[in-house]
């Protein structure tokens, strides 16, 4: 019997597609998100809106707050690490969450590296704004891969410009005479093997979710048609008018995500979509997009 | 002529299934609506999250169509969550999702994902080659009712992939290695039916 391999750490990935993981800071959240149909929930003190408004330093959760999360819900149960923060990730290795996202949400812990989560036993999802990067964390031990967007800001312009550049690249290195990807690789700043690799079969060795600023059904389909596997939603849900609707009506777009009449319809009588922010308002240096190396 | 086999689309590893079935021959169908059931010779329910799934599946009618075929004969295989969907009987929460196979299952029943395992499983149906079978906070069967078949178990006896007359079964995910084997049975199963 071999556990924590890459099939089991990626498998489980596979096996949340075409589904939505929401951001929840109460066990009460839990309980809405897994009724409304979550197939995950990411467990954390506050939603990136509020970490965004609030400012400071933003670390790991308390593990007690994780444990009650763990406790309320049967789903998988993911929670945060600081950016290159691998004592956080060995404490949530070791009470036992189902997936850690070392996430650029929080405060970065290392200015130059990422965990080195081949490491670790617990599998790993990280933010990609580019293919490089998305090969960089797979090459240290990545088991899935989301666009980073910008949390918290309830617009999803980041997340669309993330996901066609992660699309477009894979296209142009599945075209690529062979001869050019050793180039290709130095451009990206991605392992050889790995370029090789999606050269050969035109995409990513491991699930790719959206994720940063989805607030709408809308919002989640439009991913989905750019080539999302499933969505990350974070305070697009519990900073909206009626989460319990939104929240289901979110996890309908994405299984519905070609078929304009069922989103139509689902996307009647939500209420208020969480406030959003214009990023051309946003400083470069309150960019959470732009932290990871 | 293929065989037309349905696989449910709503959530989770349908599009490797998908791939599985057209590598041993057949030709795979995506099933989210109720009207994609026409026409199909099969259907398989994916691994995924059982309670996504439950609440997509009692949504736009699908589960009820899928109980009425099943009962009239049509092949279903259900792997994981699959495997749940088509239990009569779930441990806890205590509900059955669509109950047309006499079996009792423990969801997540080796624990979280830190447990999920691969382990080499010899299977009798599958040949003498041991079948890689990869457990992803896999449910296990409990108990199976006189109906019931077994067709796989760990080592230590307990029950991971049983059948009933039409209807198959898998703790583990036989969409995620390549081996062929458990679709192809499935698919003589199909054709003998």
């Amino acid at each position: 019997m071999e556990k924590s391999t890459d099939i089991t750490k990626r498998g489980l990935a596979q096996m949340l597609k075409g589904g939505v993981i929401m951001d929840v800071v109460t066990a009460e959240h839990a309980k809405i998100a897994e009724d409304a149909g979550a197939v995950a929930v990411m467990a954390l003190e506050r939603v990136p809106a509020d970490i965004r408004a609030q400012g400071g330093v933003a670390r790991m959760s308390d593990p007690a707050l994780i444990k009650t999360i763990m406790d309320e819900v049967t789903i998988p149960v993911m929670a945060k690490v600081r950016i290159g923060h691998f004592v956080e990730a060995q404490i949530l290795e070791s009470i036992g969450v189902d997936y850690i996202d070392e996430s650029e949400v929080l405060t970065p812990a290392d200015d130059k590296h990422h965990i080195n989560k081949n490491l670790f036993k617990i599998p790993f999802v990280c933010g990609a704004q580019d293919l490089g990067e998305a090969l960089r964390r797979i090459a240290e031990g990545a088991s899935m891969i989301r666009t980073k967007g910008e949390a918290g800001t309830g617009n999803v312009v980041e997340a669309v410009i993330h996901m066609r550049k992660i699309m477009d690249e894979i296209r142009k290195l599945n075209n690529m005479d062979k001869t050019e990807l050793m180039a290709e690789a130095k451009n990206l700043g991605a392992p050889y093997n790995l370029i090789v690799e999606i050269a050969e079969t035109g995409k990513l060795p491991v699930v790719n979710f959206a994720a940063g600023g989805i607030a709408t059904p809308a919002d989640a389909a439009l991913m989905m048609q750019l080539g999302a596997e499933g969505v990350f939603v974070g305070s697009g849900i519990f900073k909206s008018e009626n989460p319990q609707k939104m929240a289901q009506a979110i996890v309908e777009a994405v299984t519905n995500c070609d078929n304009p009449d069922v989103l139509a319809k689902i996307s009647e009588g939500l209420g208020r979509a969480m406030y959003g922010i214009e990023l051309s308002v946003i400083e470069e240096k309150d960019r959470l997009s732009v932290r990871g190396w | 002529m293929k065989m037309r086999i349905g696989v449910l689309a709503l959530q989770g590893s349908f599009a490797e299934h998908m791939e599985s079935l057209h590598a041993a021959g057949a030709k795979p169908v995506p099933v989210k609506y109720p009207e994609q059931l026409d026409g199909i010779d099969a259907l398989i329910i994916p691994g995924g999250e059982s309670t996504t799934i439950r609440k997509l599946l009692n949504r736009y009618n699908v589960g009820i169509k899928i109980i009425d075929l099943a009962n009239k004969g049509l092949p279903v295989y259900g792997t994981c969550a699959g495997m749940i969907a088509l239990a009569k009987h779930i441990e806890y929460p205590e509900y059955a999702i669509l109950g047309l196979m006499d079996i009792t299952v423990q969801r997540n029943a080796f624990g979280r994902q830190l447990e999920s395992f691969e382990e080499n499983l010899d299977i009798p149906l599958l040949g003498k080659k041991s079948f890689r079978a990869v457990f992803i906070r896999a449910p296990l069967i409990k108990d199976t009712g006189k109906k019931v078949d077994v067709i796989a178990r760990l080592k230590d006896g307990r029950i991971v992939a049983a059948e009933q007359d039409n209807l198959m079964v898998s703790s583990f995910h036989p969409e995620l290695t390549g081996d062929l084997r458990m679709h192809q049975y499935f698919l003589t199963k199909v054709k003998n039916t």
